[in-house]
């Protein structure tokens, strides 16, 4: 998506500054600040001037899976209007990025005055991995955590944007951090949208497998770059009774653990 | 086949608390998948092949009548015969014509995943003929009077012990009496009982894999041998095959075929590649009399020129569902007709309408790896949400989400209004899981809290919460709009 150029692996410093519209999405924005404020830390750590737009609201994912062409073309007006002036956008969310880097350009693509707007947003939307490694340069974070963790790879972040090797790379430079690779990290964990709550049953079954898989690798914590299967697999995790943590994988580059992980007090908090 | 497809919630509960069904999808994660991801990786031009597989299909499908005549004036010219069938209804009147004119009493069939579709098996019970499965799994699955479900491995749902049971209870009239442990002894059994009916058969029906316009030939790929034997004993041979099924030279049908079983199970190629074309010739020791291709529209032609074209490119290999999450979990009956997995999900409302089979193309998370394994590089999410898309166009989807749906929306296209409902849910949800830092149940959210807490949110929302900090929230000056759209323009984007 980037030109070469872009990615020539200079270190950030060396780059001129950026102007970056943080993409929140609507699960940080209501469930996870946190992540927000990690991935604005991240991004400053890497020379870009940070911007949080106060019109945004959603994606339209679910209206676009839903299948409602015309409420997920205005909400995506919306957003291409809020986020054209930036130099990048950047989504802490592998399913919202991939929805604006390649989902709004065909629900526009016929639009004569939308459809170039959404291709140009489209080009410089990234998601938080991908942008900091592949599009900055970065080749580590400043940041300590002693645990042994798991990475679940989120589908749309994998499979529509190639995030993969880049939350690896990062991880492997926090001081202290083990990673014990998730058998079956490509499959879905169930969360899928609208689908859990229409198929709760199937749903419920793969994140129950999904769970199963997770504990099998003895982590303390478990990562991945969407909120959307943070929230189911947590979700599923606390309903077992398992103390393994969970958290957004943006909060661990920043260093910001102090908080509660995801679905925990802060009183309940602390590791196996 | 009768279609289920309608009560897919009832099926996928009846699938989710079958031990015996759960125990046998485990076989697909631990043997499909990391066969397929072995073939190709051992085929450094794997990725090119697809890309070739795709094009030659979306050739044929530009061309489609053109390549068809070809196809059928080459059979001809060779001594066999092609009909025309633009139902499952009229499939079914031909061949039972065709078998009634060669006196059959017993039919062998083989690769016949398309003779499920037209319910070709009923239909000539019904008329007092006895169709005989040669597939080992399709072969299991008449014995135990059940649709397929899987279209590779149709009996992939079934325990040994569950075939070992169907053995003792249907092959004791053979004179086989004793309860079979292990599965080649299985095969080895089946294969004695099959013999004969190879023999006695007056017809042999098989499928295709391809069908080869330049030459007139059909392809069929088995691991059994069986197809060979169905179509070279009985006097009458008669092919059931998809019109989209052709392919223009034998050249593209190798290219097709390097693609097939590696993407299916894993095999560079299956142990039988058979090519038949034509009747027996004068002076051949073998082969049938008569050669018969039937070509079967049933609502393909309709797909050609929509936005549902690009499933026509599908070879049945089965890749998509040994790889999907939900196929993987409730098993290919709970899709409740033929076709199960990713590829059903688009197929099935295509032929039986989406009236019927609505809930497939929903019950997906477009988790993406179905396209992602697909040798033809089928867009099946894409199509997923076309399907979606048609639904709720015609006002089909439920009544409850459309209204959910609809609330939402009206928030998302009004920032305002959406900051202060997003402000106030934060608040609220955070204080209620305060405590615990968790939602055990949830108003209106069931679905999600009988199997799982509700994480709660941590009681402010990020906007507000930054905003309140006083950090930027306001686009750069216009300068810099004018500046990046300036090279935005220059790099053509």
């Amino acid at each position: 998506m980037n030109t070469p150029t872009e990615t020539a692996g200079k270190p950030a410093r060396a780059r001129a500054p950026a102007t970056v519209g943080l993409f929140a999405t609507c699960l940080v924005d209501l469930f996870r600040p946190s992540v927000g404020f990690a991935t604005a830390k991240l991004l400053e750590e890497a020379g870009c001037r940070v911007v949080v737009p106060d019109s945004q609201t959603c994606c339209g994912q679910p209206a676009f899976n839903s299948g409602d062409r015309a409420d997920a073309r205005a909400i995506a007006r919306e957003v291409i209007a809020t986020f054209e002036p930036f130099d990048y956008v950047v989504v802490p969310s592998g399913s919202c990025g991939g929805m604006i880097s390649h989902h709004y350009p065909e629900l526009l693509r016929d639009d004569p005055d939308w459809g170039p707007r959404a291709r140009r947003l489209a080009a410089k939307t990234y998601e938080l991995m991908a942008f900091l490694v592949d599009v900055r340069g970065l080749e580590g974070v400043k940041a300590k955590l002693d645990a042994t963790v798991t990475y679940h790879d989120s589908c749309s972040g994998l499979r529509e944007l190639g995030v993969k090797a880049q939350p690896r790379k990062l991880l492997g430079t926090v001081e202290g951090l083990t990673l014990n690779e998730l058998p079956g990290a490509e499959e879905c964990c169930g969360f899928g949208g609208t689908f859990c709550v229409k198929y709760p049953e199937i749903s419920g079954r793969m994140v129950s497998n999904k769970v199963a898989d997770i504990r099998a690798t003895n982590a303390d914590l478990l990562l991945a770059g969407d909120m959307g299967c943070l929230l189911n697999m947590a979700g599923r995790l606390k309903r077992e009774g398992s103390t393994i943590q969970v958290r957004h994988v943006a909060e661990v580059l920043a260093d910001m653990t102090d908080t509660a992980a995801i679905g925990d007090t802060a009183a309940g908090a602390g590791r196996r | 086949m009768e279609a289920t497809s309608h009560r897919f919630k009832d099926n996928v509960h009846e699938a989710l608390g079958d031990a015996n069904l759960q125990a046998s999808l485990a076989k697909i994660r631990s043997g499909f998948v990391p066969k397929r991801a072995a073939a190709a990786a051992a085929l450094p031009e794997f990725e090119t092949l697809r890309d070739q597989a795709r094009d030659i299909k979306n050739h044929v499908l530009g061309h489609l009548d053109i390549y068809l005549e070809r196809f059928a004036e080459a059979v001809e010219a060779r001594g066999g015969k092609v009909h025309w069938a633009e139902t499952a209804a009229d499939a079914r009147r031909i061949i039972l014509d065709l078998a009634r004119a060669g006196n059959a009493r017993t039919i062998t069939k083989s690769k016949s995943m398309v003779t499920e579709e037209i319910a070709l098996n009923d239909a000539l019970e019904k008329a007092g003929i006895e169709p005989i499965e040669t597939d080992l799994g399709e072969y299991i699955i008449q014995l135990a009077k059940e649709p397929p479900s899987h279209i590779i491995a149709p009996a992939i749902h079934k325990t040994k012990e569950q075939v070992a049971e169907l053995f003792l209870r249907h092959h004791g009239r053979y004179g086989k009496t004793e309860r079979l442990t292990e599965p080649t002894d299985m095969v080895r059994e089946a294969r004695e009982v099959l013999r004969q009916k190879y023999l006695d058969a007056d017809v042999g029906i098989t499928g295709a894999n391809f069908l080869v316009a330049e030459t007139g030939s059909i392809i069929l790929v088995t691991n059994e041998g069986n197809a060979d034997l169905t179509l070279s004993l009985p006097k009458r041979h008669i092919v059931l095959a998809g019109i989209e099924k052709l392919v223009p030279t034998l050249e593209d049908a190798s290219t097709m075929l390097r693609v097939l079983a590696r993407s299916a199970t894993g095999q560079e190629f299956s142990s039988y590649t058979t090519l038949v074309t034509g009747p027996k010739r004068e002076g051949d020791l073998d082969g049938p009399e008569e050669f018969h291709v039937v070509l079967l529209d049933n609502g393909r032609s309709g797909m050609v020129g929509t936005e549902f074209q690009d499933m026509l490119r599908c070879i049945r290999c089965g890749a998509c569902m040994n790889h999907c999450p939900v196929y993987g979990t409730v098993g290919g009956h709970a899709y409740g007709w033929v076709y199960p997995g990713p590829m059903g999900a688009v197929l099935t409302p295509a032929l039986i309408g989406v009236e019927e089979a609505g809930h497939l193309p929903n019950a997906s998370t477009f988790c993406g790896r179905c396209e992602q394994v697909c040798p033809v590089r089928i867009p099946l999410p894409r199509m997923m949400r076309a399907w979606r898309t048609r639904e709720f166009e015609r006002h089909l989807s439920p009544a409850s989400q459309r209204w959910g749906l609809g609330v939402w929306a009206w928030f998302a296209k009004r920032p305002r209004a959406y900051r202060l409902v997003a402000r106030t849910a934060a608040a609220l949800l955070g204080r209620m899981g305060r405590s615990q830092g968790r939602l055990k149940r949830l108003p209106l959210a069931g679905g999600w809290t009988r199997v799982r807490d509700m994480p709660a949110p941590e009681g402010r929302s990020f906007v507000a919460a930054w905003k309140a900090d006083g950090r930027p929230t306001e686009a750069p000056g216009a300068a810099t709009a004018r500046r990046h759209r300036g090279s935005a323009k220059e790099q053509g984007r």
